[in-house]
């Protein structure tokens, strides 16, 4: 008999079908994963079994756990399984913990609500499992509070409340999606190793093929609601049948082909490049200190090339990216556009501002609700001396548009309107439609489903032919890095390690820390793109 | 944590500087004679000479502002010009009535609006939720004086039970002046109760949203365990900041409840001492006020951190 075993599960929620006719089996000790784009339903699955769906769904079918159906059961009997029998990891750590409260309270919390020992032990255990879990108390106090922790080691903590009282079921829902690749991979490495000692089943809810194929024992794929496809990860690997599969792997590995760079003519130099800020003072008549983001980097960056950026988070990224962008002024070092400085004393040069444009992460929150798309394409024509008439603004909006794959009578439309993969492409009309001479890309494809994103991924190598783009395609994923660039920068605390040619330095790294990166990246397995590129 | 206390107090500290400074500037050195003003277009020069001597007015407005301040810090307000009699005697009266009756009005209302507003949280859009909701809309749009009206028409008039006016002192011992209390501290803490309560909900239910939230849930608390475990303690910065506002409100806004229940309090002394144009008063309950209003703020400052570790450790 299975550990878990769904059979023919569907969900409502106000007369909207999320799920259909869902079955799914785990075994102890195995890793299921279910994975596929957003709005399939892997998410609701999860919750699902945790009996935490939203108020007003309504459920058919079966949830047998350990043979015991959970649709037939009291709210009450739920809350006794919930943590005890079943245990589940949530995708944001940052926002996952009560800020309030202190891990070793809320790691108790869990012993202590299912009465499985009394309080001094429950502490006691407490500490066994932060141990367990890579926080040592002699390091991590049970006293610390959340804030007091980064990203990977919250999620440890999440983990921690989940397993504290072994869990026969793990539910894992996006556990590594918000983390950065070295710490995704021993998080990933933490949740095998507990799966193998404790036994544990493992519901793996994950959108990256790559995290998929390298933990899972059986893979589900689903898409709207329905299981599309299913099966032991290898063979379904090697025989994959429905062809959403196919599309989702192919997309997950898209390549595409860039044009030949032109002749080298600098566009974009930066040199010794420093931007400090100054930290809060340890006590109150203290010299205060200093963090160095941005660490003397130097760089140029010609016209016509494609110029990625990869680090992990709070590596400086971000902080150069603003630097260039003159949002932020230096402290020391010079960044030239054309020649011409980004800043002119401490305020940004309109002159250069002009040719640089930038298109952000986040399709939903970098658009005002309350302006029609073609308002705010032509935002950035107020950068011009002499701004276009009327006529030639309609007439630039449509080209634009056009250009990026959308009608020109979407000019009349909300942003609302349109889906994440569409609101992306708005945005890169938007900083086309000034011609710049450079345009940044901040983690532009990083919040979108692969298949969007290999479609702006190929609508960028279009862009790439017909308007000679010169980027700076800042990432934290390699693969999209790998293909979208010509030569990549690596970054680490504040510093430029290494840079080159991008198939140099993905094949050939020569830093130790780019070989840590890439080692830890996922990957897909070549069978998969050599079986799906037919 | 000492280091965030110390940092609030020097705030504290420069606010009182500031306001005292922009208080000495509106009411003495703006344009036109206190004395001329206090004593109407019609006084005689020689009586208008008298009282800026009185006032101290014959000195620089350096030396009269750290007069004004000098005296204060040592319990010297002055003396009322139509009283005749120290400010500072005139204030600690009446703030024995006023100081009371805010503090016992606002635990009335904390303890009305927590249980209702947690109550609506934890059943919203259901028959409780729209009733506390219906209850606190009226609350709301009710003035407390009519609430106060009907108090005195209910319990003094129809039922023995309160009287219907006046402060019987603090001499005849505290449960007497706690029960001349009663019913102005109700008419106050009706409203500040339905607004608090409101607060209370709405952080609540933005906190039930919160990740956190479903993560309690998975470890197997119930719906009530994660709300009051994790949900009311994270919900208090907000309604914190809102019982510092009425706090001070009900400090100095309480004039037409002290009117209907004719209490000696502060609202009627600034209300009496603004119509006899007595400005020393007015100066010394603003300041006094103005005192009270950021040490609330400290106050407030503190609980925060208390509530929330992030705030102790930040700058």
């Amino acid at each position: 008999m299975s550990l878990l075993q769904i059979t023919n599960l569907s969900v409502e929620i106000e007369d909207r079908p999320i799920l259909e006719q869902i079955n799914l089996s785990i075994d102890s000790g195995q890793i299921v994963a279910v994975t596929g784009e957003s709005g399939s339903g892997k998410s609701m699955t999860a919750l699902a079994v945790m009996q935490l769906l939203p108020s007003g769904s309504v459920q058919k079918g079966e949830i047998d756990l350990n043979g015991q159906n959970l649709l037939g059961l009291s709210e009450a009997q739920m809350c006794n399984l919930r943590g005890a029998a079943v245990g589940m990891v949530f995708q944001e750590p940052m926002t996952a913990l009560n800020p309030v409260k202190t891990i070793g309270d809320q790691v108790a919390e869990t012993i202590l609500i299912h009465k499985a020992t009394s309080p001094d032990k429950a502490y006691e255990k407490t500490r066994d499992v932060l141990i367990r879990v890579g926080l040592p108390p002699d390091r991590f106090p049970l006293s610390r509070y959340p804030h007091e922790l980064s990203g990977g080691q919250r999620q440890r903590v999440v983990i921690a409340m989940a397993i504290a009282l072994r869990p026969k079921l793990l539910i894992a829902d996006e556990p590594t999606t918000a983390l950065d690749v070295t710490t995704q991979a021993q998080i990933l490495g933490l949740l095998k190793g507990l799966v193998k000692e404790y036994g544990m089943g493992l519901l793996m809810i994950t959108h990256d093929l790559a995290v998929v194929a390298d933990l899972a024992d059986r893979i589900v794929v689903m898409r709207n609601g329905i299981v599309v496809e299913e099966g032991e990860t290898q063979h379904l690997l090697s025989n994959m049948k429905h062809p959403y599969t196919r599309m989702l792997f192919e997309a997950s590995g898209h390549q595409v082909e860039l044009p030949k760079t032109p002749k080298p003519r600098v566009l974009l130099e930066v040199a010794d490049v420093v931007r400090e800020y100054r930290l809060p003072r340890g006590r109150l008549f203290e010299n205060p200190k200093h963090h160095r983001a941005v660490d003397s980097v130097s760089f140029t960056l010609n016209s016509g090339e494609r110029l990625g950026l990869v680090g992990e988070s709070g590596c400086g990224k971000s902080t150069l990216t603003r630097a260039i962008l003159g949002l932020e002024d230096v402290q020391s070092g010079q960044i030239r556009l054309d020649g011409q400085p980004v800043f002119t004393g401490h305020k940004p040069n309109l002159e250069v501002r002009r040719k640089l444009q930038v298109v952000f992460q986040d399709p939903f929150g970098s658009f005002n609700p309350r302006h029609r798309v073609g308002r705010l394409i032509t935002e950035p024509l107020h950068l011009l001396e002499t701004p276009p008439t009327q006529a030639e603004r309609h007439h630039r909006v449509a080209e634009m548009l056009t250009a990026v794959g959308l009608n020109p009578d979407d000019a009349g439309k909300y942003i609302h309107e349109f889906s994440g993969g569409q609101r992306q492409r708005i945005a890169i009309a938007r900083a086309l439609i000034i011609r710049p001479e450079l345009i940044l890309f901040d983690e532009a494809v990083s919040a979108l489903d692969v298949s969007v994103r290999a479609q702006i991924l190929d609508l960028l190598a279009k862009l790439c032919r017909e308007y000679h783009l010169t980027y700076l395609f800042i990432s934290h994923d390699l693969s999209v890095v790998r293909t979208i660039t010509d030569r990549v920068m690596v970054m680490r605390a504040g510093r430029i390690v290494e840079q080159g040619k991008t198939e140099h330095v993905f094949s050939d790294p020569q830093h130790a820390y780019t070989r840590e990166l890439i080692a830890a990246s996922p990957r897909l397995p070549e069978i998969k793109l050599a079986k799906t590129s037919y | 944590m000492l280091r965030y206390t110390l940092k609030r107090l020097m705030s504290l500290v420069i606010s009182l500087v500031v306001s005292s400074v922009v208080i000495f500037a509106v009411i003495e050195v703006a344009p036109g004679d206190p004395a001329s003003f206090m004593l109407g277009v019609n006084a005689q020069e020689d009586t208008l000479a008298a009282l800026r001597a009185e006032l101290g007015l014959d000195v620089s407005k350096f030396d009269r502002y750290l007069n004004w301040i000098g005296g204060m810090l040592v319990g010297d307000f002055g003396t009322s010009y139509t009283y005749r009699t120290p400010v500072s005697q005139m204030i600690a009266d009446r703030l024995w009535v006023s100081l009371p009756l805010a503090l016992y009005a606002l635990a009335l209302s904390t303890m009305i609006a927590f249980p209702a507003g947690i109550y609506a949280a934890a059943r919203r859009g259901k028959p409780g939720d729209l009733a506390v909701m219906g209850a606190t809309q009226l609350g709301i749009a009710v003035p407390n004086f009519w609430f106060a009206m009907m108090l005195v028409l209910i319990f003094a008039i129809n039922l023995p039970w309160f009287n219907a006016g006046g402060f019987a002192g603090w001499e005849s011992g505290l449960w007497v002046g706690l029960h001349s209390l009663t019913l102005p501290a109700i008419a106050l803490a009706l409203p500040q109760a339905a607004i608090l309560a409101r607060v209370m909900r709405s952080a609540l239910l933005d906190i039930l949203g919160e990740d956190y939230m479903r993560t309690a849930r998975a470890k197997g608390l119930s719906r009530r365990q994660a709300l009051w475990r994790h949900g009311v303690r994270n919900a208090l910065i907000p309604v914190l900041t809102i019982i510092g506002l009425q706090f001070s409100f009900l400090l100095a806004g309480s004039i037409i409840i002290e009117q209907v229940f004719y209490l000696p309090g502060l609202g009627r002394l600034v209300f009496q001492a603004i119509s006899a144009r007595d400005l020393i008063v007015v100066e010394s309950v603003v300041m006094l006020l103005v005192f009270a209003v950021i040490t609330v703020n400290f106050l407030v400052d503190l609980a925060y951190a208390a509530v929330d570790p992030r705030l102790r450790s930040r700058t």
